[in-house]
């Protein structure tokens, strides 16, 4: 077998979606339903982040389409103005590379939870991270089930008490950002749900991203995992515990005080004071064992965990890959249906 | 002995004279049937798929059945390992590969010994002594060489050296021995290709085009080729040598095809019908990967081939396709079915196009990948969740995997609906003459799209039907003004917002159904030359061979007999019932456990009679005869 380089040039996430003139609004891209969440769910801020933040893009509203699979979070196409998908569970991914193969100018988007993409979707969600589809991925992470009513996911911490694991849980969890970066993913990011402006500023990165874009989001199920990040909400803790990275610029937090360091092939936490200004570590969204130490460094009790842009690099996507082998044959053969169903080898009978 | 339609003559290499005939003598045959067997690794699909393609050049009907196993390698020499192709070729319009081989070309002991009971006494037995040794007899229990020990008397045994007279052939090409022995299935090939007076020059040339890259093997290929036929023309073993006129088969130019290539072509052609892009969402899938493989070939229709991680991935993209407006495509045989089975109920329920064909095999599970089965029927109609109806469709031979793929996609797109295609595993990899179609005469299959809103108030309702066929428009997304969303929850009639309310799922249950009910299929044609059949024998897919020839048999034992075929499993042709209720009895032979039967008795409470095996291989023409000719005798009384 040989490989064929498709040498295909760099193009802006959003390349090829038709633009609009009119000034948006986010009331533009809130549907008719009625939002049908819990009280206090995360998924309403989130909701209002995506609404706020889409008319910055300037696209037209019919050129955008939500694809979901099933789970709380996966309502989420019902309450946005635009074109959407509510498909089955886990398979979002797959549905979207469909269209995003096929339409290039869509800007497509999967909404999807913990459940949805890291238990019954987990195959789609890696492979078309591998494949780098141009697709925007919204992993809303409550660490439960919420929609059949509280059972531990695949982000639930060791020994979790649930309706079905009254004796604690027994899975060791995923740490989606590790995930998604030994899947090949081209882009990765992390958000909480109540950072508005580092939610949005992920968005954005993400939105601009030409390939698979995942962006998890910790967001709070008040009903069965209440306060799962609230130590990330408390002012005091987060300073302590958030490191909010930024491509090209040291890793420092907590107004200063702390910074990160290597420690052996890994990272560490240090005190600013400590250590040598040399010695900080610069953040480079290009190097992947950079952004899989800095997703290391997140643990699941939360004791740390990184935010923002962990890696963000530039490599063909499928869809225009898929696209290129199209347009190719199609300039260097006619598509002349008579002569492939005749082929090679006819007789006629008189 | 029985002949598939019989105009008078003995098949082929059965004659009744033995051994006494004047070397040199021509003998006239109306039809023969060929196998050729060997170890999976000795090249018996590629023979076999070159004698198809001489005796399509020289215009004889013809039908072919590959038979291989599902390993790639089975360990050589054993029974397991035995790969064979039978072909049926004549001068008249043959409907199958034939039940019995008249030829039988055995390349070791374990092929004689996996063919030999499927060879009439009086056949023409051609084996290759050189794979005779003590140790491949041991292999698969032969305690002594059947060669020697008379027990192969009643055939016509010629016994050649192929291995050895290849090598020989070879000598002079700086090959060496094991290289030069890989050729001995040419040998074989132009052996039997002077038994049966075939044309030369197309498998030279295909040789040379296959190893264009590598001129030595063409070479060495082509002269093993000319030596087996030259050890026929030289060597005084074998007295006569057979002809078959061409047939005389309708107007027209003809090629040969698989069931596979012809779906593959449908879909391109609908594509192009329907001016639509197709995008193919698949994974790979014994034996419906040669669709990927050949619809990959053809980009330049814009055709996009995805290769997806698993089966549901598969499905999934081609239905994210149709929902961006192209036309989705996904292939696969029974046990991926079962895994897209959600997906195909989410396509009932977003009522998108979309097209899913089956290339069945023996199942339950993994079962028997490469063998023939039509036991899918019953998960096509009902094997999803909820009330779930999905037109059915079957192709009935090789070539007619074309049209039924552009009718596939006719009643997807018209419908928006998914499509179930049930082909199988004879029919895919089977091959027959396919009198070319002129593309001007194949169906406009051309769609529209939505382009405004169609509800009150400037609104649009995704779910507001076409009175005639019950429809529901197809918006695309990049539409302006027309944004809604879809998914697998009930939808609200008309508004398509999502709904709860009880009288709207019934409703709207209804309403599925009784689109997939009333679309336009034609009537089912009933085969009753004398007019005066009392039993009716009715068959689905790729049965259809077997039972018009058994058909045939009947009829010329005076015994009258009507048949019907279906292509289209749901919905019925609208006169089914009233063909039905016209017989005394009614048959329906099936390779499943009586799927087809058990659905008509439901319909129709018609006390059809359900003939059954699932052996892995068609039926065979003599045992439907038989059958059928018990049916009608009983009626008779």
């Amino acid at each position: 077998m040989t490989a064929i380089d498709l040498g295909l040039p760099g193009l802006g996430g959003l390349d090829g979606v038709p633009t609009s003139d009119e000034p948006q609004k986010a009331k533009d891209y809130k549907s008719d339903q009625e939002v049908r969440w819990c009280p206090g769910c995360g998924d309403y801020v989130v909701l209002n982040a995506v609404q706020s933040f889409l008319p910055t893009l300037g696209l037209k509203r019919e050129n955008i389409v939500f694809i979901s699979g099933i789970g709380c979070s996966s309502r989420f196409p019902y309450y946005m103005n635009t074109y959407g998908m509510h498909s089955i569970h886990g398979r979002a991914p797959a549905i979207a590379t469909g269209l995003a193969v096929a339409r290039p100018d869509l800007s497509v988007w999967v909404v999807t939870g913990d459940g949805d993409a890291l238990s019954i979707g987990g195959n789609h969600l890696i492979h078309t991270l591998r494949r780098n589809v141009n697709l925007k991925i919204l992993l809303f992470n409550n660490r439960i089930y919420g929609l059949t009513k509280g059972q531990y996911s695949p982000t639930s911490e060791e020994g979790k008490v649930t309706k079905s694991t009254p004796y604690g849980s027994l899975d060791h969890p995923f740490n989606p950002v590790s995930l998604a970066l030994g899947a090949e993913a081209s882009f990765v990011g992390r958000a909480v749900d109540s950072d508005r402006a580092g939610l949005t500023e992920v968005l954005r990165q993400a939105a601009e991203h030409r390939g698979s874009a995942l962006v998890e989001i910790y967001q709070n199920c008040p009903i069965f995992n209440d306060g799962a990040f609230d130590v990330l909400k408390d002012a005091d803790e987060a300073s302590r515990r958030i490191i909010n990275v930024v491509d090209g610029q040291p890793i420092v937090f907590g107004g200063g005080e702390y910074a990160v360091v290597r420690d052996g092939f890994g990272l560490t936490v240090a005190k600013t004071a400590d250590v040598e200004e040399s010695d900080i570590v610069v953040h480079d969204a290009s190097d992947l064992n950079l952004s899989f130490a800095l997703s290391r460094l997140s643990t699941q009790d939360l004791q740390h965990t990184v935010t923002g842009v962990f890696r963000n690099v530039a490599r063909a996507t499928y869809d225009d890959a898929a696209r290129a082998q199209v347009a190719e044959a199609q300039a260097a053969k006619p598509a002349d249906l008579g002569a492939l169903l005749r082929g090679k080898d006819t007789w006629t009978v008189a | 002995m029985t002949t598939d339609v019989g105009n008078g003559a003995a098949p082929g290499g059965s004659p009744e004279k033995t051994g006494t005939e004047k070397t040199g003598t021509v003998r006239k045959l109306d039809r023969v049937v060929i196998r050729f067997a060997g170890d999976s690794g000795d090249g018996m699909q590629l023979t076999g798929d070159r004698f198809t393609s001489e005796a399509a050049a020289f215009g004889n009907d013809l039908a072919t059945l590959p038979n291989f196993p599902a390993e790639i390698r089975a360990p050589q020499g054993t029974l397991p390992g035995v790969s064979s192709f039978q072909l049926h070729f004549a001068d008249y319009d043959i409907l199958t590969p034939g039940d019995r081989p008249d030829v039988l070309v055995a390349m070791n002991p374990a092929a004689l010994k996996a063919n030999i009971g499927d060879l009439p006494r009086g056949g023409t037995l051609i084996v290759n002594t050189d794979e005779f040794t003590k140790r491949n007899l041991v292999k698969v229990g032969y305690d002594k060489d059947p060669l020697e020990d008379n027990s192969l008397e009643g055939y016509q045994v010629h016994k050649v050296a192929m291995a050895t007279l290849t090598i020989g052939a070879l000598e002079n090409t700086g090959l060496g021995k094991k290289d030069a022995e890989r050729a001995k299935n040419m040998f074989a090939l132009g052996l039997l290709s002077w038994m049966y007076h075939r044309p030369t020059e197309g498998t030279e040339r295909f040789l040379r085009e296959k190893f264009a890259k590598k001129p030595d093997i063409a070479e060495a290929n082509v002269l093993a080729f000319r030596a087996g036929w030259n050890y026929g023309e030289t060597t005084e073993s074998f007295a006569v040598t057979y002809e078959v006129a061409p047939a005389k088969l309708n107007r027209g130019t003809y090629r040969q095809i698989t069931g596979n290539t012809a779906l593959a072509y449908g879909v391109v052609a609908a594509g192009q019908q329907a001016k639509l892009p197709v995008v193919l969402g698949t994974y790979p899938i014994t034996p419906a990967s040669d669709i990927l493989h050949e619809l990959s070939k053809h980009k330049n229709f814009g055709i996009t081939t995805l290769q997806a991680e698993d089966e549901i991935a598969g499905i999934g993209a081609a239905l994210g396709a149709s929902y961006g407006g192209a036309l989705g495509i996904t292939s696969t045989s029974g046990p991926g079915v079962a895994l897209k089975s959600e997906t195909i109920g989410l396509a009932v329920m977003t009522e998108l196009p979309l097209v899913i064909i089956d290339v069945q095999r023996g199942g339950p599970s993994t079962g028997l990948p490469t063998k023939t089965e039509q036991a899918d029927l019953l998960q096509a109609m009902f094997g999803r969740n909820g009330e779930s109806p999905v037109p059915v469709i079957a192709p009935q031979s090789p070539a007619d995997c074309f049209d039924a793929a552009l009718d596939a996609v006719r009643i997807a797109l018209k419908y928006r609906t998914p499509v179930l295609l049930l082909s199988d595993g004879a029919i895919a990899n089977g091959s027959e003459p396919w009198l070319i179609p002129d593309v001007a005469d194949l169906p406009d299959l051309s769609v529209e799209f939505a382009t405004a809103p169609n509800g009150p108030d400037g609104e649009f309702w995704p779910y507001l039907r076409d009175p005639e066929t019950l429809a529901r428009p197809w918006a695309v997304p990049g539409t302006p003004g027309l944004q809604h969303r879809i998914g697998g929850l009930e939808k609200s009639d008309g508004t398509g917002n999502i709904s709860y309310d009880p009288a709207n799922h019934d409703k709207m249950v209804r309403l599925r159904q009784q689109k997939v009910d009333g679309i336009e299929v034609p009537d089912v044609v009933v085969d009753d030359p004398s007019g005066e059949a009392r039993v009716l024998v009715v068959g689905w897919g790729s049965s259809y061979g077997p039972i018009g020839a058994a058909a045939r048999r009947v009829r010329k034992l005076g015994l009258p007999v009507a048949h019907a075929h279906l292509r289209h499993l749901n919905p019925f042709p609208k006169n089914l019932g009233d063909v039905l209720a016209r017989y005394d009895k009614v048959v329906v032979p099936e390779m499943n456990l009586g799927q087809l039967a058990l659905l008509l008795r439901a319909k129709y409470l018609v006390d059809a009679i359900s003939y059954t095996k699932v052996q892995g291989l068609p039926f065979k023409a003599e045992e439907l005869q038989d059958v059928l000719a018990d049916v009608i005798k009983g009626v008779s009384e």
